[in-house]
């Protein structure tokens, strides 16, 4: 069976306020040693096949493509395979910009995903975005010119002054601008972070206005005929992210780079947070076994498609418990869940207390 | 070879709280050589370590002293202490009725305070001779003449040869050594008579079994005699009697007529061995017991109920070591749908319920929860009878209640004047009845009020201490009991009463506290996935009413990079968090909401 491949690229120009990912500022020196620690990972994972592929970080469009194609070259990768990588505006969009997406494109990528955020200019600042949104624009234009036209954009839900108006303005032009595939995420202050610190003085939407500008923007989806597989993911038929879908189908990949995390031979396992340990040559810490049937419902549930009865039935040999269903039902009645012939799913307002409600339904 | 009566003294130290009652008790032990002054502090780090193991006060509540007096004669002193912490009425009263004096504490910075005085009334019911002692005169603050001249206006006692100490720095103590021999009658008793010794403390070992403090009133009782206790009835044989030293037991041939010592039978429980009850022989039994003393009874009642369902039996445990030398502690299971399996547990007053709670939590390492603290009620019905409950869970239904009553107080507030105002307000917003105010001294003020008991079962002591910045000292008893217009208050979330919130409240302030309640319950009980009304009710009637809006965002939007670990560790954390919570039907109460609502007081 053909894996996911994660590679957890952790430079960054500057560091967002609100972000908590692991990144360290770039370096050519250390870009090149990273690069080479990953080709040399590889080199010893040359007996697993790739079918889907992806950069994540930080911001893997540092790495600029001829490292991005060194790393690609070193693995087996089944044809017809997702490949990815997260681009930053910033540098891939810049008017003076010197990012190829040309040679991009020939090293096999055929997929980015663009931290959009908002195409409102004010709500990208509050995020401490450098880049504006004609910034993104450009990089998806250079992209799709150079073939690229799976694209996806992160859209923000949350953001200080975001109103309906200004949520819809920003998912219209993702639409405009040709995006396949839009994942929405609620901002959450984590700890650690600059924003967590003054976060009584940041003027966030309360509650229950984000509760409301996730329901619009599924609701925009919507319109614009993009369905909701995951909570937070939106996309046209067919244009799913592959490579996401392996993670919440429980299904296995590899994860290298620092904090990058793996489930292969039914073992977890992950590098910690810690560039110089990585390069250092640190080996991944154990993290238990994986995919077991809670593991296997708890992200099944984060789906559109939900818990299937069959598939679990298939991969398990036993089918969902009755105590399950029957919470199920109670839930259903509340609106959080649907039962369907063969799945239990979550509803919308289900997916927005996803936490609790899996827990319910799984835990107790 | 006993000692002739004459040259025995047995006696107590009474004293309000922290007004050195310890401090002295240490030093007469040093000056008397029963223990050397470097045993001393490591004596005190033993016991503690001690009380932990054991589970139970080993410091000797009663210890034999010897000391050679100024006019040359040896002397048998016998220190009766009041157990350590514990201040209550009836601590003191078994003390005292062992002994034919006590030496009155005062502090010289503080004056005459409320237990002061309470202690000094109960010695003098018992016809002791009152030793006062001013303590504290090295501290810069000390006033003694003053505080002398008090207590001689205050209580009438002679001060002129009061010794002026510093239990601290044992200064004049041999002053005090001097005025017990002085002072306090020799105890009388014919040692030909049936005994009679009147058991004062007990305390259990697990090699000797119940270990029998006693003060020999009449007769006398040595190793191999029959001994039966009269109001239980239990005889045991006698395996050992002795003396109380410091640090250890002196066994001795016999105990006669005016001293104070130990006896071991092989007693297995204590309930054999009541605190109060008077020992005879079977050979020549007594026919009457020693009228002992006032039998206590619980009056404040509540729930204790262990946080963690599974340690109930250690809380039993506990509850039981407890009881063996509290005989005012009461206890008996109890079930709450709210809370699952405690104890009912009876106690004198408040003092004595955070004392035990306290304890619970500190020595046995139990998380508690407890309910709101009772009084007991007497309940006369339609059809005549009359009901004493003490949990609200027993209230009648009201069409056949005829009407209630309430147990009333008779408390004294002592205060510096500047405070009248504010305890008066405070003493008005709890019921009360003003009875009257007396000067002490030109600032120093008396304030009499009759209070309903359930007004200061819980939070009035800490009221009064902060609104007199902790000036004002509190002593109250029990007077009657008093018509009164009772209602029960149920908590009721999402439409279920919650019964261990129950309480049993006056009807003028019912709306109020009802408010508070459901205030308290809705900012303390976390969103749910649905909304949950909060209710406080009278009866099947809403008098108030909250609710807790449903949650509607718990989600962890992003992927992490395949990170799942962070997601299952966030569905066990809630897994963790809801341990903590108790269910009610489809509402998690945390434990936290419980405090709060228990801990409701004026000031929130």
């Amino acid at each position: 069976m053909p894996k996911g491949l994660y590679i957890h690229v952790p430079f960054c120009n500057g560091k967002c306020p609100y972000c908590d990912f692991y990144s360290v500022s770039p370096t050519d020196s250390l870009l090149e040693r990273y690069t080479e620690k990953i080709c040399s990972v590889l080199k010893e994972k040359n007996h697993l096949t790739f079918d889907t592929v992806y950069f994540g970080g930080g911001t893997p469009s540092l790495l600029m493509p001829e490292r991005i194609g060194r790393i690609l070259n070193d693995i087996n990768i089944k044809s017809g395979a997702e490949i990815t990588v997260e681009c930053n505006p910033s540098d891939t969009g810049s008017e003076s910009g010197r990012f190829d997406f040309e040679k991009l494109a020939e090293c096999g990528v055929n997929r980015i995903s663009l931290g959009l955020q908002s195409g409102n200019d004010r709500e990208r600042q509050f995020l401490g975005r450098r880049a504006g949104a004609k910034d993104a624009e450009r990089a998806v234009r250079r992209a799709q010119s150079a073939g690229i036209t799976n694209i996806s954009l992160d859209l923000m839900l949350g953001i200080s002054s975001q109103t309906m108006q200004s949520l819809e303005e920003s998912f219209d032009l993702c639409v405009s601008l040709g995006a396949k595939h839009v994942s929405a995420y609620m901002l959450k202050i984590e700890p650690d972070t600059p924003y967590h610190n003054i976060r009584g003085k940041l003027s966030l939407p309360d509650e229950d206005e984000v509760c409301d500008l996730y329901l619009r923007c599924c609701e925009l989806a919507e319109k614009h005929s993009m369905y909701q597989y995951e909570i937070s993911n939106f996309a046209y038929k067919g244009y799913e992210s592959r490579h996401n879908l392996k993670y919440w189908h429980c299904e296995e990949y590899l994860g290298i780079g620092p904090a990058a995390h793996s489930f292969i031979n039914g073992k977890r396992f992950y590098y910690e947070r810690s560039l110089d340990g990585f390069l250092g040559g640190a080996s991944p810490v154990a993290d238990g076994e994986g995919g077991d049937f809670e593991e296997y419902a708890m992200l099944a549930l984060r789906l559109s498609e939900g818990l299937s009865l069959s598939k679990t039935n298939e991969r398990f040999g036993f089918p969902v418990p009755d105590s399950i269903i029957k919470k199920a039902q109670a839930l259903e009645k509340q609106g959080l869940v649907q039962i369907n012939k063969d799945s239990i799913s979550l509803t919308r307002n289900g997916f927005l207390l996803s936490n609790a409600v899996i827990s319910r339904l799984l835990l107790e | 070879m006993a000692v002739s009566k004459d040259k025995i003294r047995n006696f107590s130290i009474i004293a309000h709280i922290d007004h050195g009652k310890s401090t002295l008790a240490d030093r007469l032990l040093e000056i008397t050589n029963s223990v050397s002054k470097r045993e001393m502090t490591s004596q005190i780090l033993d016991d503690m370590d001690l009380e932990r193991e054991r589970g139970i006060t080993i410091k000797a509540h009663a210890v034999k002293l010897n000391y050679t007096a100024s006019d040359g004669e040896d002397y048998i002193l016998n220190l009766i202490d009041t157990p350590g912490h514990v201040d209550f009425n009836y601590e003191v009263s078994r003390s005292l009725a062992a002994c034919e004096g006590a030496i009155l504490v005062v502090d010289s910075t503080q004056g005459v305070e409320a237990q002061t005085l309470a202690n000094t009334y109960l010695a003098l019911d018992h016809d002791l001779e009152l030793v006062p002692v001013i303590n504290k005169v090295d501290l810069p603050s000390a006033m003694p003449e003053r505080v002398a001249n008090e207590i001689e206006d205050v209580i009438g006692l002679d001060c002129s040869n009061a010794p002026h100490v510093s239990a601290k720095t044992g200064l004049n103590v041999e002053q005090v050594l001097e005025r017990i021999v002085a002072d306090i009658p020799a105890p009388k008793g014919d040692d030909a008579l049936p005994l009679r010794a009147l058991i004062f403390d007990s305390v259990y070992d697990s090699y000797r079994g119940v270990i029998v403090y006693v003060r020999v009133m009449e007769g006398k009782i040595k190793a191999g005699d029959t001994m039966r206790m009269m109001a239980t009835g239990a005889e045991f044989t006698v395996v050992e009697v002795g003396y109380m030293r410091a640090q250890s037991l002196e066994p001795a041939a016999e105990l006669t007529a005016g001293e104070v010592g130990y006896i071991t039978a092989s007693i297995k429980t204590v309930r054999d061995a009541k605190v109060g009850d008077t020992v005879t022989t079977t050979a020549n039994p007594a026919k009457e017991p020693l009228p002992g003393y006032r039998k206590v009874l619980p009056m404040v009642f509540c729930g204790v109920y262990p946080a963690d369902g599974n340690d109930y039996e250690a809380l039993r445990d506990a509850l039981e070591k407890l009881r063996l030398n509290d005989a005012a502690l009461s206890f008996e299971p109890e079930t709450s749908g709210a809370l699952g399996f405690g104890f009912r547990c009876g106690f004198l007053g408040l003092l004595h319920l955070e004392i035990i709670q306290e304890r619970l939590e500190r020595e046995y390492g139990l998380d508690l929860v407890t309910t709101i603290p009772s009084v007991i009620y007497k309940i006369y019905l339609t059809d005549g009878s009359v009901l004493e409950i003490d949990n609200p869970t027993h209230y009648p239904s009201p069409a056949n209640i005829d009407y209630c009553e309430e147990p009333f107080t008779k408390a004294h507030i002592y205060s510096p004047s500047e405070y009248v105002g504010t305890i008066m307000d405070l003493c008005q917003s709890r019921r009360g009845i003003f009875k009257g105010m007396d000067y002490i001294t030109s600032d120093r003020v008396d304030i009499l009020y009759e209070l309903p008991l359930n007004e200061i079962i819980y939070d009035f002591f800490d009221s009064l201490k902060s609104r007199t910045k902790g000036y004002a000292s509190f002593d109250y008893e029990i007077c009657d009991y008093r018509r009164s217009n009772l209602v029960k208050l149920d908590v009721l979330l999402n439409g279920d009463i919650i019964d261990a919130l129950s309480f049993i409240i006056h009807s003028d302030m019912a709306y109020g506290k009802a408010r508070k309640i459901a205030e308290k319950l809705k900012d303390n009980i976390p969103r749910q996935m649905f909304e949950i009304p909060v209710q406080v009710a009278i009866g099947g009637k809403i008098i108030a009413r909250e609710t807790i809006k449903a949650m509607r965002k718990d989600v962890l939007a992003k992927c992490y990079g395949g990170d799942i670990t962070r997601k299952k560790k966030l569905l066990e954390k809630q897994k963790e968090g809801k341990k903590r919570m108790r269910s009610f039907g489809s509402v998690e109460v945390p434990q936290e909401a419980f405090m709060a609502v228990l801990k409701l007081d004026d000031n929130n």
